[in-house]
């Protein structure tokens, strides 16, 4: 309500702000002729800083043996062991789990059943029967018990949270930040220290997962609670209601569905955590694919993948479903087939807990070794057929691209560079485009890892553009044709839960150890999240603004140009944002295939005592990196969207 | 469709009918564990993520459960991590460790949770390595001396117009940057982080010639694989390599040594005897990680194969 | 409800509901705005150019008489629905004073404030304001619920209101389930349910068909006479205004513009915005005869037929051209004077 803009909008003629973009480019390549190699900050990859070498002194200062840490690790830790013993490991004496496979897959079927419907019901048994007959059943129950308490704390931690977000200006906008923050700053950066504190075990696992995981929920569940209609809001304080009772009897049963994207999006984040987690000896699937990979076997390591894959699609559809129920209550019949399907259910658990063939899985069938070979024998064709050309690739657009780039940016002053990116964000956002702009490059120069920062940066931005360009043109695919969507979900799944080390073996094959490989694997990682995001834009596009356009006889591309990507701009800058974000999430795991620079930093630093500072500053440096460009984009959109709005109610 | 739902009912219902047959669980209990030292307890060992390692903990753990009693727990960590276990008592022995001076000094010395637990017999070593037919094409490579005359050769889109020298995962300190420039080499160090991207490069090297230099290590499963060839630079001498900066030296041989958590060296555990005790040559451990990497048993089995086939010395370990 | 009734001017006393100086500012540092009269004195586009703020309700007074149906017009933007929400405080107003039965409502701290609500005030929405998670007959007795009456006395509360209302036989419906008419119907009855003094409605219909908002008009009309609430009703629709109010205030740009009966506003415009506005409505349907009365012209024959002066020009429109001669207005026995074909013809062809 609050919310009035003025239809008496002050119009201010200026230069265009394309003109303006591109005499300061023009003008900073100029410059960068003069004072090439001054100022660049160089630093070796086994040098460090003073304040490297102090965060190093200091890594152990906090936490270890603090009786808060202790309490909350015995908690999360008999709570994930609990789980364990119920799906995956022998328990209370006997040499099987509480519960087997046959009770496991039934009692998930019905569950999905009764939250979702029946159809994915049977993807649910099917899925798990799947991941048996890959030979992984114990591995799978342990990530699906590990991810399960992940995900309830998860929400136990992010929905209070989002709510506050969602009431609260201030709160929202605070935890934006560190939202942003526990996203882009890498893994690798805490899990060490996560150890220590909650040592080796199921909680610095699920902690781990916690912190990547969690975000997602919080920003799906503040944005719910905004969008709830404000008349129903305003209904319920009419006839009296106490904050309190608007919020449990309004605001949350309406921001339902909204919230179960949330979480769903917070499965497929733990998910994507579960090869990291294996790291501190999580137990599972993530195991599997490591040690796999010890040997470069491909195969197995995709089967492994696979598995994971399965898992996030399963969970994903069910929760889908979960959250599009309508909102009637079960009708008398379905009632009875409910009760008559928990007996059945509880059948099969007696069964799972009673007869051998019922508890394990049966090892006679196994399709795993066979995905395995499978796998191997194409990764090798791949390599075979395309190998010199996809070299060929790499280097026209690292000579023509990104070489090119990264000299502009790494050959500058400093100085230089950050007063070409305030003077951008200045003229793209005015002062809320500068301001974190300025404040963003300076800290960046205080992490000592400047010259890193900018070798990333020119990665990063061409990976985004890339992203941007590939999730727009099958976002708007998706979004216009439901068949398109139906197929390509799937993919766009395993795109995102495929732990990246699994494609890495043949990317690396194909492209060689380069930042042009990186680049890959994160466009590989980051292009679904954007496609999806496009996607549900596009759809949300009232139907009738797009026949209103077609029956003035609009082209396809003008109806796409001119009426659904600028009716779905808010969408496609969270597409933006989120490509960003989850571009720079991979920015670690291109270290690890030649990529450097940051990347290369921050695992050195986890695996290299010495190193932990600079390790800790380069993981700063990447949040800053997405704080940066996220707040630049950011500013930019909202400068294009300031048309007047006549319509709003005073 | 909506037969479909009455099937699932139905199918529970046919379950009941034909599952009561079948054997039932605990009828197969299996046999209490055997062996003699029943004082042993619980074997916390950390696992590094290398077939070496895994070499030296599947026959540790396989020795130590079916001789000694012990319940072994695995934990798969990297280096760091496990060192930290040390302090917090979650990791009791750590079986290959390659040099990790500053690791020892923050454990062994300073923080007093670790001790040295002496040589695995294993000699590493680290250096520069060509695939093997470069060496067969270009036989002088293996020179130092001959490296900038063949720079032009290892070019990269990463190396920027000079040689590429591919360096691997940063958990081995590598002098690369400094003996490039303290021996005027015309190479530029590309960091390709990880023990997989170097051992890829060098696969797609040999299969397709392509030139590549790159920083390696013995013992590696990859050897059974690739005969990789190392280049000879500077030859070690003690104290070479003193000064960080200023080297311009080979690597020095690395004895691969256990470390074992103080706690559990005054245990009195027979594990720790079993860990103190352990010796064996690159040969031996290149068998078990063969079996291990390239034939793809499990570890346990290739622990009991070679265990069997050399059970004199692994009676040794055990003081028998 | 078209029989203008006489109305006593209303003492401060008597009002149900007092609003003096009333303002409602948006932006920042709204608060001076109203106390400093150089910008109080802005008009909109400057009031934003100097200031960043816009007046959504700026200096109102006015009284609401117990049992009045009170109609608040203006087009979209004109701050009405700002004004019927500072009503109880559900946006909160800049400056000026709300009296609601004698008490300071302004002054109400949030638990009186939310006893008000849950007794004295109740308001329907535009857009409805159903919660669709719950059934209607739960939707009906939300308001019994939050004040914690026992789940038998709202089932039977809501039982009641939902037959008054029409939407029997669908208390076990969920709102997306009924059409738009029944969902209003539904935020009537729960408006209703808790039996509310004054009833607020924000624009209830303007979402509806035009044959369903009648339908609705008729429904509150025959409430309103069977329960007798007072009824605060702000609209954009000028006849539906001159259907329901007893008086009506047209607002622009946040200020009164007129306020009166339907027939003052149609018969003496205050200015020409008014005019404007009121020009399209058949003003033989609201004109009443005082409207259009003359003198007796010297000689004129005084033996035509009588009317009261508030008869409705279109009802007195056959008489007065079947009457060969001046049809005199008489009101109480007084000869207020009379009215000729010409008068009649005047009104009625305006248009």
């Amino acid at each position: 309500m609050a919310a009035i803009t003025s239809d008496v909008e002050v119009e201010v003629r200026r230069p265009r702000r394309g003109v303006v973009v591109g005499i300061l480019l023009v003008a900073w390549v100029a410059v960068y002729f003069v004072l090439r190699g001054i100022d660049t900050l160089t630093l070796g990859s086994q040098e460090t800083t003073t304040l490297h070498r102090w965060l190093t002194d200091h890594r152990d200062d906090l936490g270890q043996g603090n009786v808060v840490f202790d309490a909350i690790r015995m908690t999360v830790d008999q709570f994930v062991v609990l789980l364990q013993n119920l799906l995956a490991q022998p328990a209370y004496g006997r040499p099987v789990p509480v519960i087997g496979w046959l009770g496991v897959v039934a009692v998930a079927a019905y569950l999905a059943w009764a939250f979702g419907n029946w159809k994915v019901a049977l993807l649910t048994a099917a899925g798990l029967g799947f991941v048996g007959l890959q030979g992984l059943w114990r591995e799978s129950m342990d990530t699906l018990a590990l991810t399960i308490a992940a995900v309830l704390l998860s929400l136990l931690v992010a929905i209070p949270l989002g709510i506050w977000a969602g009431l609260s200006n201030r709160a929202f906008r605070v935890a934006t930040l560190v939202l942003d923050l526990m996203q882009t700053l890498p893994t690798f950066v805490y899990l060490a220290p996560l150890t220590l504190f909650f040592a080796i075990g199921p909680a610095a696992a699920t902690i781990a997962t916690l912190v990547y995981a969690a975000p997602p929920a919080v920003r799906l569940t503040a944005h719910a609670i905004r969008s709830v209609p404000a008349e129903s809001v305003e209904a319920a304080r009419s006839l009296g209601s106490t904050r309190s009772q608007t919020l449990t009897k309004v605001l949350l049963p309406m921001s339902r569905s909204t919230v179960v994207v949330g979480i769903n999006q917070t499965i497929m984040a733990a998910l994507s955590m579960v090869t990291v987690a294996a790291l501190i000896n999580a137990p599972g699937l993530g195991d599997t694919v490591l040690k796999a990979l010890e040997t470069l076997d491909v195969g197995v390591a995709f089967n492994g993948g696979l598995a994971i894959v399965v898992l996030a699609i399963v969970l994903d559809r069910v929760t889908t479903a979960a959250g599009d129920r309508p909102w009637r209550t079960a009708s008398r019949r379905r009632r009875i087939l409910l009760a008559a399907g928990a007996a059945g259910v509880l059948v099969a658990v007696w069964f799972s807990r009673t007869y051998v063939w019922a508890a394990e899985f049966p090892t006679s069938v196994n399709i795993g070794s066979r995905i395995a070979v499978t796998t191997s024998n194409l990764t090798n064709w791949v390599q075979d057929v395309f190998g010199g050309f996809t070299y060929g690739v790499r280097d026209a657009v690292t000579k023509g691209v990104l070489n090119p780039l990264e000299a502009l940016l790494t050959g500058s002053p400093w100085w230089l560079v950050a007063t070409v990116v305030v003077a951008l964000a200045a003229v793209l956002g005015r002062w809320r485009g500068a301001l974190p702009a300025a404040v963003c490059s300076l800290l960046l120069v205080a992490t000592g890892v400047w010259h890193d920062s900018m070798v990333t940066l020119a990665s990063t931005l061409l990976a985004t553009v890339v992203v941007v360009a590939v999730g727009l043109v099958l976002g708007v695919w998706a979004g216009r044709n439901r068949r398109v969507d139906t197929w390509i979900r799937p993919v766009l799944d395993a795109g995102q839960t495929m732990p990246p080390f699994v494609y890495l073996v043949p990317f690396l094959a194909l492209f060689g150890t380069s930042r042009f490989t990186a680049i890959a694997a994160a466009i590989v990682f980051a292009v679904p999240v954007t496609t999806k995001i496009v996607a549900d834009g596009i759809k949300a596009v009232p139907v009738a603004t797009v026949e209103a356009a077609n029956s003035v006889g609009s082209s396809n591309w003008q109806v796409i140009s001119k009426v659904q990507l600028p009716v779905a701009r808010r969408a496609i800058t969270l597409a933006v944002n989120q490509g960003l974000i989850y571009v720079l999430s991979m920015v670690v795991v291109g270290g690890l295939v030649g990529a450097q620079a940051l990347g290369y930093d921050v695992y050195a630093g986890f695996t290299q005592s010495e190193l932990y500072g600079k390790g800790l500053a380069a993981g700063l440096a990447i949040v800053l990196l997405g704080v940066l460009l996220d707040r630049v984009t950011q500013a930019a959109a909202r400068r294009t969207q300031r048309f007047p709005r006549r319509g709003d109610k005073l | 469709m909506k037969k479909l739902r009455y099937a699932g009912v139905l199918t529970a219902v046919a379950l009941a009918l034909t599952g009561c047959g079948g054997e039932k669980i605990g009828s197969q209990q299996p046999a209490a564990d055997g062996g003699n030292g029943k004082e042993c307890g619980t074997f916390n060992l950390a696992v590094n993520p290398w077939v070496g390692y895994e070499a030296n903990a599947a026959v540790v753990a396989y020795v130590a459960t079916k001789d000694l009693g012990c319940e072994v727990v695995k934990k798969n960590l990297k280096e760091e991590i496990s060192w930290q276990g040390f302090g917090t008592g979650e990791v009791d022995a750590v079986l290959e460790n390659w040099g990790h001076e500053d690791l020892k000094k923050k454990y062994i010395e300073e923080q007093k949770v670790a001790v040295a637990a002496g040589s695995t017999g294993v000699k590493g070593v680290i250096g520069w390595y060509v695939p093997p037919w470069m060496a067969q094409q270009y036989p002088d490579i293996t020179d130092w001396r001959n490296l900038n005359k063949y720079a032009a050769l290892f070019k990269t889109s990463e190396s920027g117009g000079k040689g590429q020298l591919l360096d691997g995962d940063p958990s081995y300190v590598t002098n690369d940057e400094a003996l490039v420039k303290n021996l005027k080499l015309n190479y530029e160090v590309v960091q390709s982080g990880s023990e997989t991207a170097l051992i890829q490069a060098f696969r797609i090297a040999e299969k397709d010639k392509k030139p590549l230099l790159a920083y390696f290590y013995e013992p590696q499963w990859f050897f059974n694989e690739l005969k990789l060839v190392k280049v000879n630079l500077p030859k070690y001498t003690a104290g070479c390599d003193a000064d960080p900066a200023k080297v311009a030296c080979d690597y020095p041989p690395y004895d691969l040594d256990k470390v074992v958590s103080k706690k559990f060296a005054d245990s009195g555990s027979p594990a720790y005897d079993l860990v103190k005790n352990f010796q064996w040559t690159n040969e031996d451990q290149n068998a078990v990680a063969r079996s291990i990497a390239v034939d793809k048993l499990t570890p346990d089995v290739a622990a009991e194969k070679w265990v069997k086939e050399n059970r004199a010395k692994v009676d040794g370990w055990l003081g028998k | 409800m078209t029989a203008q009734l006489e109305y006593p001017e209303v003492q401060d006393s008597d009002a149900l509901l007092s609003i003096q100086g009333l303002w409602k500012v948006f932006g920042p540092k709204a608060q001076r705005v109203p106390h400093r009269p150089d910008l109080a004195a802005l008009d909109r586009a400057a009031l934003y150019t100097r200031t960043g703020c816009t007046a959504a309700v700026r200096d109102l007074s006015f009284d609401v008489a117990p049992g009045e149906v009170f109609v608040v017009m203006g087009l979209s933007g004109s701050g009405k629905s700002t004004l019927v929400r500072c009503l109880t405080r559900l946006i909160e107003p800049t400056a000026g004073s709300l009296i609601f039965e004698g008490e300071d409502l302004r002054a109400a701290d949030e638990k009186r404030l939310r006893t008000l609500r849950r007794s004295k005030f109740s308001m329907v929405f535009q857009h409805f304001g159903l919660l669709p998670h719950r059934k209607v007959i739960d939707n009906v007795s939300y308001g019994l619920e939050i004040r914690g009456e026992s789940k038998p006395d709202r089932r039977r509360r809501a039982q009641e209101v939902i037959d008054l209302v029409g939407l029997a036989g669908n208390e076990h419906f969920y709102p997306e389930q009924l059409s738009g008419g029944m969902q209003q119907r539904v935020g009537l009855a729960r408006a209703l349910a808790n039996d509310p003094d004054v009833l607020l409605f924000d624009e209830p219909f303007s979402a509806l068909d035009p044959l369903i908002r009648r339908e609705m008009q008729n429904e509150v009309v025959r409430l309103h006479r069977e329960v007798g609430k007072t009824m605060v009703f702000v609209t954009h629709d000028l006849s539906e205004a001159l259907r329901l109010g007893d008086r009506i205030l047209l607002m622009r740009d946040g200020g009164a513009v007129q306020l009166g009966t339907g027939d003052e506003l149609v018969g003496a415009p205050a200015d020409e915005y008014v005019r404007d506005f009121v020009r399209d409505v058949p003003r033989a349907d609201v004109l009443t005869l005082r409207w259009i009365v003359r003198d007796a012209r010297p000689g004129e024959p005084l033996d035509g037929p009588e009317v009261g002066p508030d008869v409705l020009v279109r009802e007195a429109t056959r008489l007065v051209l079947e009457a060969d001669r001046p049809v005199k207005v008489v009101s109480n026995g007084t000869l207020l004077g009379v009215i000729d074909d010409e008068e009649i013809l005047a009104v009625v062809a305006d248009h």
